[in-house]
């Protein structure tokens, strides 16, 4: 769990989590077109990411796609949300979409 | 190329590759992380549906594509019904492989429908299920199940 904390403690790190959220299975090329640095970092993010298991890479021929994998976040709900306080949180959340979507406007 | 969606989840389970692939179809276990049972005789070719465990609803059903004990497990997936509708139907590989002293489980769901209610259930639906199968497997109680599969039906 530490490994979760600290890889999502990085603005650069969550920005990809977000990219791949978007459009899940890119390559490392195609998430480098929307990040500012270099392909070396952006794949030291990424080893961290995977090390962490919030991304699981697969190979295709030879093309390395990236997916995101929300399983240890998920696990961090559960640790800290009991179960009675799901649909709350839920109303709560749908409550500050709704809300804000207007506001931008 | 990307006319159709996949998805890859992995979680890390501390137990036997067999205790894996057996709490993917026995109805017993499914029931207990799952609030379904995964009903099938598990042979190449064979039908599988996926049952409320409380009411006893078809939700999901397919075919049994690939079975290689304890390692490889592939089914197809679709609503009842859109079973007539190939085109709809997507495509669910589990994995399994030791990893020291845990056993990586890879969920791949592909062949979904970009943007359709199935990928949107399913995209909510597999890191509850995922999760709380490691809790079941790794402390013997799962989660209680009927919570969980509002928060992800919803």
């Amino acid at each position: 769990m530490d490994r979760v904390f600290k890889a999502l403690a990085d603005p650069n790190r969550r920005k990809l989590l977000d990219l791949l959220r978007a459009d899940n299975g890119q390559v490392l090329g195609d998430l480098c077109r929307h990040l500012d640095m270099s392909r070396q970092a952006a794949t030291k993010h990424l080893k961290l990411l995977e090390a962490a298991n919030l991304v699981v890479t697969v190979w295709r021929g030879r093309e390395k796609l990236h997916y995101l994998n929300p399983v240890p976040i998920h696990e961090i709900y559960e640790r800290w949300i009991g179960k009675f306080e799901r649909s709350r949180l839920r109303a709560l959340y749908d409550l500050k979409e709704e809300l804000e979507k207007d506001y931008e406007k | 190329m990307k006319n159709k969606s996949q998805f890859v989840y992995v979680t890390y389970i501390s137990s036997t590759t067999e205790k894996v692939w057996n709490a993917l179809m026995d109805p017993e276990m499914t029931r207990r992380y799952w609030a379904h049972l995964n009903v099938s005789d598990w042979k190449v070719g064979s039908p599988w549906k996926h049952q409320d465990s409380s009411t006893g609803e078809t939700h999901l059903v397919g075919k049994v594509v690939e079975v290689t004990p304890p390692r490889r497990l592939v089914i197809t997936w679709s609503a009842p019904g859109d079973e007539g509708i190939e085109e709809k139907h997507s495509r669910v590989t589990f994995e399994i492989d030791s990893s020291g002293k845990a056993v990586r489980l890879t969920v791949t769901h592909d062949e979904l429908e970009p943007g359709s209610e199935m990928e949107r259930g399913i995209s909510r639906g597999w890191p509850v299920v995922l999760s709380n199968l490691k809790t079941l497997l790794e402390t013997g109680q799962a989660m209680e199940t009927k919570p969980l599969f509002e928060f992800s039906r919803k």
